[in-house]
């Protein structure tokens, strides 16, 4: 049942991706975008991952998404003629992005037992061995709690990379401030 | 546990981003073809965490911290081109051409 519910969401996101890509209008396909991490969103909740799930929805398609279409809407672009490339750049592409997906979809074949057997270069563990730390992670959900279980490791193991976020973070809005603002 | 559907839908979606990149002149759809393929690796990161643990979550949390961040400074860049050509197509903005 859920598997099926993830293939559905996943078939969604796909298509509308694909609509995104081929909208002329930038504001439809802002909004296609928007359904493709709706659903992506519902794909992190099927994967045992609620909070970057609800992350998913406010900051992707709440705060970022806003963002873009406050500029689409800023710039009052008229009509939008068709603004994709010449033949020649089709072809580059399909070539390109073909040969790309082809090896890329290879990793469809790989299941827990596949990944364990390649890290540990033996077939003798099986994946819950291997896997210990993912099954340590879901017990320690159970115990402190969806947020709790991502902000223990959060402010212990990674608290530098968190705090150099919050410096990244202060870079953006003072570069942002000073490039809307001045006359270019 | 979905591994193997979770890494193909992650591939196409990736791909359909890199595909938007190279085919669309706007800069605009251009900017959500990145966010498209930013999102299609968090959905890798998400699929792994199962078995690596809540690390490849914290990841993700880190990736769209990144996101949030060069879309504001972009968008704001290209709103400054925008001043400067009145047209946000990429045929248009040849300055740095030579």
């Amino acid at each position: 049942m859920t598997e099926n519910i993830f293939y559905v969401l996943g078939a969604i996101a796909i298509g509308s991706a694909l609509l995104c890509v081929l909208q002329r209008s930038p504001l439809a396909a802002a909004m296609w975008l928007v359904v493709t991490m709706l659903s992506l969103a519902g794909m992190f909740l099927i994967l045992g991952a609620p909070f970057i799930a609800a992350i998913q929805v406010l900051v992707y398609a709440g705060a970022i998404m806003v963002l873009f279409l406050f500029v689409i809407m800023l710039l009052n672009l008229g009509h939008p003629s068709s603004d994709l490339r010449g033949r020649a750049s089709w072809v580059v592409t399909l070539v390109g992005v073909g040969a790309m997906a082809s090896v890329l979809l290879g990793l469809a074949a790989y299941g827990p037992e596949r990944l364990a057997r390649e890290i540990t270069g033996t077939s003798d563990f099986p994946p819950s061995v291997v896997f210990a730390a993912g099954e340590g992670a879901r017990r320690a959900v159970e115990a402190q709690g969806v947020v709790g279980g991502i902000a223990g490791p959060l402010f212990e193991a990674y608290l530098v990379p968190f705090e150099v976020t919050s410096i990244l973070l202060l870079a953006a809005i003072v570069g942002a401030v000073v490039l809307a603002k001045r006359r270019v | 546990m979905l591994l193997g559907p979770a890494l193909a839908i992650s591939a196409i979606l990736f791909s359909i981003g890199v595909a938007g990149v190279l085919l669309r002149r706007n800069a605009i759809v251009l900017f959500m073809c990145i966010e498209l393929m930013l999102n299609a690796v968090n959905l890798t990161f998400v699929a792994l965490a199962q078995f690596h643990g809540v690390g490849g979550q914290l990841m993700v949390f880190f990736v769209m911290t990144v996101a949030a961040a060069e879309a504001a400074v972009g968008l704001a860049i290209i709103l400054g081109v925008f001043r400067h050509t009145k047209s946000v197509d990429l045929k248009t903005n040849t300055l740095l051409q030579g």
